[in-house]
């Protein structure tokens, strides 16, 4: 088998001829890795995920999911993945483990096998004592692992995770990306999410692209791009009114000094260690130093570097808002 | 990947699944299913027996028989068992409606998507939505006749218990006509109110040019046309032929055809317009 689990060349989505949703993206997924797109609501996103999992035919390019075609071996691809939407499909008036076993209805697979498969999942997910209740009764955790469950009844090679934590408490987000984490390791699948939570991107994935108007802007691991900013950032503000900028750019570590609103923001290689030099050495001229923070960067500053914004939350579409506002009451367990 | 094997598959794998999905909605809710009942049992018990037509034509006139002309009219003396029979007819409309509706709600809710990512055919998805409406028609249907009956539904002189597996049958083909119909209709709609707006806009419409409440030979001629159309009249026409009139065969077999003709031209077309949308 390849080591490109997922391929796209110049990947392509327009929808009415006029609303580019996805343009021209380039990536490819290594068997085994935990690969996340990130990008701020309305960025192409779900709509990548939706022609990757076939559900979408893609205006231009292509794309294959473990060597298939997207667009002519649909079928194929169907069989080899799973999918965990960011809805929450799984339906109410039914049990944890009849969802369970409608999933695998879908994908064919005999009663006795489905049963089996069932009662592990539901193990791995800590819902057996809750198999024979009503979805309805659940909370938000339990359905987001009911979810993960349904995604994996078929053994995907490959498992698709669109906004798997959406609308969740950051508790049960950690806790959801913990089962995720065990799930890869139990499977040894090759996992595709999307994500806007920039804290998500970092805590579970090997590399991340960061998405924006339907463009990779760039690729790498977490690690990676947060280095690729030059390390750590320092803000600091002195007393006198005065600028200061070429002293502090003579310290050493020191990359880049920018005075923004009466504040200086350093970026330095190593930020705990050119801290106290840059203190010292603006001391030494006379200046008294009133305020200095220092933060290691994150993927929002990588997210800024590139875009030159936040991660902002664009327009969306009717349709696009009411499923999510379904998926956020449901979340909180209304 | 020898992992695949097991999971055995024919093209229409998951029918019964997703079928049954749509039914248990229904029957683990009694609630539901008991308030789509009063419906039928209000208009049958109210309208149909408050309008006893017969009792309009007078009886001291001399050579005028209330019988016979009700004979004449609505080819039996009784116009309860005329009109209970446009209420399966008209059950059978109002169920499958909800087939459109409920697509809509699949494709909100994410669901359609969760299983257009899996190997079932995008055919069988479409038709497990009419053919849950069609059972769910024909069960409530079934019901309809047995209140009727209830009611005093007079059946014809060669009526027979076997009859009725032809009211089931003809059920069945206006059910997968009519639902194939509404699904076309609705399946690109994103929102609750397309739908909700085309089914008002064809189903009172539809129910009334037929021959559900009034035979149409006493209608207007432009609106005998929309009757003569309507698959509706030929089902409750056939209907009527199985249960209460002295049947017909010829005209039942023309009825059987229409019908027919009509489910198999509307469900093709309403399952490939699907098919292509859900695969765009």
């Amino acid at each position: 088998m390849s080591e490109e689990v997922i391929k796209t060349e110049g990947l392509t989505k327009i929808f009415n001829k006029h609303l580019t949703a996805v343009d021209h993206i380039n990536f490819s997924v290594k068997q085994g890795e935990i690969f996340g797109f990130l990008g701020p609501n309305g960025a192409g996103k779900t709509t990548t995920i939706n022609m990757l999992i076939t559900i979408l035919k893609p205006t231009e390019g292509k794309a294959s999911v473990l060597g298939f075609d997207i667009a002519k071996q649909d079928d194929s691809v169907r069989n080899v993945i799973g999918l965990v939407p960011q809805e929450y499909t799984a339906d109410e008036d039914l049990t944890g483990l009849e969802n369970l076993l409608l999933c695998a209805d879908l994908y064919g697979i005999s009663r006795n096998v489905a049963k089996e498969r069932a009662a592990d999942l539901l193990k791995l997910v800590e819902l057996t004592d809750f198999k024979d209740k009503r979805v309805q009764t659940y909370s938000g955790g339990m359905r987001r692992r009911l979810e993960l469950a349904c995604g994996l009844i078929n053994r995907p090679k490959v498992l698709f995770l669109d906004e798997p934590t959406l609308g969740l408490d950051v508790q049960t987000r950690t806790a959801t990306w913990e089962y995720i984490r065990r799930l890869k390791k139990e499977f040894g699948m090759t996992l595709f999410m999307t994500t806007h939570y920039l804290e998500e991107a970092d805590a579970l994935c090997d590399r991340v692209a960061i998405i924006d108007h339907g463009k990779i802007v760039v690729v790498g691991s977490p690690e990676e791009l947060k280095r690729s900013l030059g390390g750590d950032l320092i803000t600091l503000a002195i007393k006198e009114n005065k600028d200061v900028s070429e002293l502090i750019q003579k310290v050493e570590h020191v990359k880049e000094v920018r005075k923004e609103d009466g504040a200086y923001r350093i970026k330095a290689e190593l930020g705990e260690i050119a801290a106290p030099f840059i203190i010292e050495a603006l001391r030494k001229k006379g200046y008294t130093v009133t305020r200095l923070s220092l933060t290691e960067p994150t993927l929002n500053e990588v997210y800024l570097e590139h875009t030159g914004k936040s991660m902002r939350d664009a327009e969306e579409s009717r349709e696009a808002n009411f499923s999510r506002r379904v998926t956020m009451r449901r979340a909180r367990g209304g | 990947m020898s992992e695949m094997n097991h999971n055995s598959k024919s093209k229409l794998h998951g029918i019964w699944a997703l079928t049954n999905r749509e039914l248990k909605k229904w029957y683990k809710e009694p609630v539901l299913f008991l308030l789509s009942m009063i419906q039928p049992i209000i208009w049958m018990g109210l309208l149909g027996k408050s309008m006893n037509i017969s009792a309009l034509i007078p009886t001291n006139i001399p050579g005028l028989d209330a019988k016979i002309i009700m004979e004449q009219t609505f080819g039996t003396g009784d116009y309860f068992s005329f009109m209970a029979v446009g209420m399966i007819g008209m059950t059978a409309l109002f169920t499958t409606m909800f087939s459109g509706m409920s697509i809509v709600w699949d494709r909100r809710l994410g669901f359609l998507n969760k299983v257009l990512s899996t190997p079932v055919s995008r055919a069988v998805i479409i038709f497990s939505k009419v053919l849950s409406a069609a059972l769910r028609s024909m069960f409530q249907a079934g019901i309809v006749i047995l209140i009727a009956v209830a009611f005093g539904l007079q059946f014809g002189a060669n009526f027979s218990l076997l009859n009725i597996l032809g009211v089931f049958a003809i059920l069945f083909l206006l059910c997968v006509g009519l639902s194939s119909l509404f699904i076309a209709l609705t399946i690109r709609s994103t929102r609750m109110e397309t739908p909700m707006a085309v089914m008002n806009l064809i189903n009172l419409p539809m129910m009334f040019a037929s021959n559900a409440f009034y035979p149409a030979k006493l209608m207007p001629d432009w609106l005998q046309t929309f009757v003569k159309v309507n698959p509706l009249s030929y089902t409750n026409d056939a209907v009527r032929q199985l249960l209460i009139f002295n049947t017909d065969w010829a005209q039942l077999a023309w009825d059987f055809t229409y019908v027919g003709i009509f489910a198999a031209i509307v469900a093709t077309i309403g399952i490939v317009l699907s098919w292509r949308f859900l695969s765009k």
